[in-house]
């Protein structure tokens, strides 16, 4: 018998619940170590220019919140719907069509904008999201399409919209036809929250939705609805809630906050629409949701952490010459380990071979 | 040899199983502790003990699928371990789970090949198959598919295999609480030809008069612990159940019924047909139940319980409204939701998982169905203060064991769960109460408590609809008896006027049988 093996625990362990993406971080960090040892890097080095170098400036710091808001904005809708077992895998193309939206407000108005306009863009950014997520919700209840299948199609349709708009209605007139947009006018950029860095209104928005997702989920009847739904969906089914109603909750709201989060980036960092608006943080988004525990405050901490491995993936490009691929490479792993981790949740690790039957 | 097997006499052949200070641990609780059994040949001995009392631990490690953390095992004199169920086989242990473990689309001889560990060639077995089946009365066919057989013939299949397999000892494990009382009596003649035949047979059921009339020795367990052994010819049902419990046990006393009132529920016509080739659709089944009375709808599983349950709470709509009508309402197109506000509290058969949430704590699972007839909920927002005291109203109320309104519904054992869940619905104040067995697995003190809510509850005006399995029980509870089979519901009797007997054929299908004297039919089998 193996001296390591596995022995269920009688209730899932809270503690473990929280613990575990500190140690999928950890370990993270550990073969981190190990990666760049074997690349020939000074791993110590690589390690202070990839996680700590970024966070010395404000600049760095101001970048940190920039890059977390669409990523804190998007995981808090999509970890609503996970809970209703409601698999949103659409976030990138819900905030790209927010983009399109919200940016297209802005071009439509180019020259005779005023106060009005910036919260128009933010109510026709949510919309167009929360427009785009209402067709894999269509799709599911009337004919039980894969919300997995048909959101995640979806985002490749929106990436193809973007380009040919960019590429023709969109384009900057005076722009010597490269695929991008004029630039925002002031009445429809975001407002810098923080002087001296790009942090803009957005991140409030991202505060706001951590907050107003905490209420929800905690405090509402429609958050208790989505827990039970997505524990155990026999016993919602008897206390009679209504779960259509529910799936187009959750999937309208976290389109909503992803098209907010796609309209805040156009509006904020960008200020035009042009062919990359994101790096893929609505993929990374979940990413955030599940190392977050698909709760509220901790996707807060989860999309900062997030946010400072691509930041610190870029720093450590220039600084040491790292390949660009690092950042994805220590997403993956700390997924792969908070995954891996999850075990210890439910299974306590024991040491030495169990005791024979006398 | 050890001191203890000295005092055998060395004449008498051997226990066929020993089991000696047997111990096992589960994480917080502690479900055998220093088990001592002995079982001879040809003897058929019951175990007894409360749910929870450790049974299913100690059966399932005889058989291999647990291992004791301590204690000693002799298998026929010679001490043994048993590593898995085909080492369990290969010794001659045979074991008849609970719940079967059939594939519907297989026909009878592929369903026993998968379960053997030489199957052979297909018609040597269909051959074996029929000649083991004819020699202990257990009529089954090789050839048909499973889907069609009824409940007791699935248990044959199951009976069949372990028999194919020559076993010395065979554990079953309630193996009556899905049969007739008719297909009950024929099993109980293939034990006891098994056990004259010098088979050991290890029998586990919470029916107390079955064990009187089958076992000639029984083990009582009590909270892991062996609390005593006896000869159950020589105790009474009252007296076995009082020494599994340790405490006496209070029977409730079903008040004759006053004036039956308006009708709160009436079914009519009601026909379903379900997407599911294996459900079993309704055909026009009409009645009615009316303030102050309780209907039991007795028949055996699968017999479209589950799809009435549906029908009933809104969980399947109906596509003619009216033939399901609430307190005066057509509700065949409303949902569980409107027709809780009509005034209908349910209680479903199965209480984790759809009664309760597993994960959750007593005050959320309050909240359940509690926000439909409870201010529970106050602008969308969740009254948590609320929810805590209903909680708390409910574990007092009906002595619910568990750790305060938040211990988790899934640590809580079958019967608090089901009391706890059965107080949800009652303190509601429904005006309809529909339940699917109130009582499985349930031990016998909670099952008291219950049946004397349900009484209680009716006898305050509302109206009871109990759908259950077990007569005992649906007798114990009833004003009137209907039966459910393959879809279709016999008329209702006044339960004074009727008996298990009847009440068994009908569960058999013999509907329309001319309402002759109780014992011509009887006999008439």
């Amino acid at each position: 018998m193996s001296l390591l093996r596995l022995e269920p625990r009688g209730q899932a362990s809270k503690a473990m619940v929280y613990a575990t993406p500190l140690l999928a971080v950890a370990l993270t960090l550990a073969s981190g170590f190990i990666l760049f040892l074997l690349l020939g890097f000074d791993p110590l080095k690589a390690l202070y220019a990839f996680f700590v170098a970024p966070l010395t400036s404000t600049r760095g710091v101001g970048e940190l919140i920039v890059k977390a808001t669409p990523l804190v904005l998007c995981a808090v809708g999509l970890a609503i719907g996970f809970r209703a077992n409601v698999w949103n895998i659409g976030a990138e193309g819900q905030l790209t069509i927010g983009a399109i939206t919200g940016g297209g407000l802005a071009l439509a108005f180019y020259g005779d904008g005023g106060w009005w306009l910036l919260p128009l863009m933010v109510i026709g950014g949510a919309a167009g999201g929360a427009a785009w997520a209402a067709v894999p919700a269509f799709l599911r209840l009337r004919f039980n399409a894969s919300e997995i299948l048909t959101s995640l199609m979806l985002n490749y349709v929106a990436l193809l919209l973007l380009n040919y708009l960019v590429h023709g209605p969109f384009r900057d007139p005076d722009g010597f036809a490269f695929p991008e947009s004029r630039l925002f006018e002031a009445d429809a950029v975001m407002p810098i929250l923080w002087s001296g860095t790009r942090v803009h209104l957005g991140a409030l928005f991202a505060l706001l939705a951590v907050a107003g997702g905490w209420v929800l989920m905690a405090r509402t009847f429609i958050g208790f609805q989505i827990k039970v739904i997505g524990l155990t969906p026999a016993a919602a089914g008897y206390a009679g809630f209504d779960q259509k109603r529910i799936i187009w909750f959750a999937l309208l709201l976290s389109g909503a906050l992803a098209g907010l989060a796609g309209m805040g980036e156009v509006a904020g960092p960008i200020g035009q629409i042009n062919a990359s608006i994101s790096p893929g943080y609505g993929y990374t988004a979940i990413i955030v949701a599940f190392l977050g525990r698909l709760h509220p405050v901790g996707i807060l901490l989860a999309g900062l952490l997030m946010a400072l491995s691509f930041i610190g993936g870029e720093a450590a490009q220039i600084a040491m010459n790292l390949p660009k691929a690092i950042t994805g490479v220590f997403q993956g792993m700390l997924l792969f380990f908070l995954l891996a981790s999850d075990v210890l949740i439910r299974y306590r690790v024991r040491f030495g071979a169990r005791r024979a039957v006398a | 040899m050890h001191s203890h097997a000295e005092t055998i006499p060395p004449d008498a052949a051997p226990p066929r199983l020993e089991l000696r200070g047997i111990t096992k641990r589960f994480p917080g609780c502690l479900a055998n502790d220093h088990v001592d059994l002995i079982l001879k040949p040809g003897e058929i001995h019951a175990l007894l003990g409360e749910n929870g009392a450790g049974k299913s631990t100690l059966v399932k490690m005889i058989y291999g699928v647990l291992h004791a953390d301590s204690g000693v095992m002799l298998w026929q004199g010679k001490e043994t371990t048993v590593p898995n169920p085909a080492g369990a086989r290969k010794l001659g242990i045979g074991m008849v789970f609970q719940h079967f473990s059939l594939f519907d689309t297989l026909t009878v001889t592929e369903n026993i090949a998968l379960g053997l560990d030489e199957a052979g060639p297909m018609e040597a077995l269909a051959e074996r198959i029929r000649t083991v089946s004819e020699r202990y009365g257990l009529a089954l066919d090789p050839a048909r598919h499973v889907f069609h057989l009824s409940v007791g013939e699935r248990q044959r299949v199951e009976i069949v295999r372990c028999l194919l397999q020559d076993p010395k000892l065979l554990i079953m494990d309630e193996p009556t609480s899905v049969l007739t009382p008719q297909e009950a009596a024929k099993l109980f003649e293939t034990l006891r030809r098994l056990a004259a035949e010098g088979c050991t047979i290890l029998y586990i059921s919470h029916k107390l008069e079955e064990i009187r009339a089958l076992c000639s020795r029984a083990t009582v367990l009590r909270a892991g612990k062996v609390v005593g052994a006896c000869d159950p010819r020589q105790e009474t049902a009252r007296g076995l159940a009082e020494m599994m419990m340790g405490a006496e046990l209070a029977i409730p006393e079903r008040p004759p019924q006053a004036q039956a009132g308006a009708p709160r529920l009436s079914v009519r016509h009601l026909s379903t047909t379900s997407a599911n080739p294996f459900a079993t659709n309704l055909k026009d089944v009409s009645f009615e139940v009316r303030a102050g009375e309780i209907l039991g709808i007795a028949g055996v599983a699968g017999n479209g319980q589950a799809e009435l349950m549906a029908a009933l709470s809104g969980e399947t709509l109906i596509a003619d409204a009216t033939s399901v009508v609430i307190e005066g309402t057509a509700a065949g197109q409303l949902g569980p939701r409107a027709r809780r506000a009509l005034g209908l509290a349910f209680v479903p058969e199965e209480r984790l998982g759809r009664g309760a949430v597993p994960e959750l704590s007593l005050s959320e699972n309050a909240l359940l169905s509690g926000y439909a007839r409870e201010p529970l909920v106050r602008g969308g927002m969740v009254h948590f203060a609320r929810a805590r005291a209903y909680a708390e109203t409910i574990i007092k109320g009906f002595n619910v064991v568990a750790h305060g309104h938040r211990a988790e519904a899934r640590s809580l054992s079958g019967g608090n769960l089901q009391k706890f869940i059965i107080g949800r619905e009652i303190l509601q104040r429904p005006k309809l109460l529909v339940v699917g067995q109130p009582t499985w697995g349930v031990d016998a003190g909670a099952a008291a408590a219950i049946h004397k809510a349900l009484i209680g509850l009716a006898r305050s005006g509302a109206a009871v609809l109990v759908i259950s399995q077990d007569l005992d029980e649906l007798f114990v509870l009833s004003d009137r008896i209907s039966v459910l089979f393959h879809g279709r519901l016999s008329d209702s009797r006044p339960t004074h006027e009727t008996s298990v007997e009847r009440i068994g054929l009908l569960m058999g299908g013999l509907f329309g049988t001319p309402p002759d004297e109780d014992g011509e039919i009887v006999r008439a089998v």
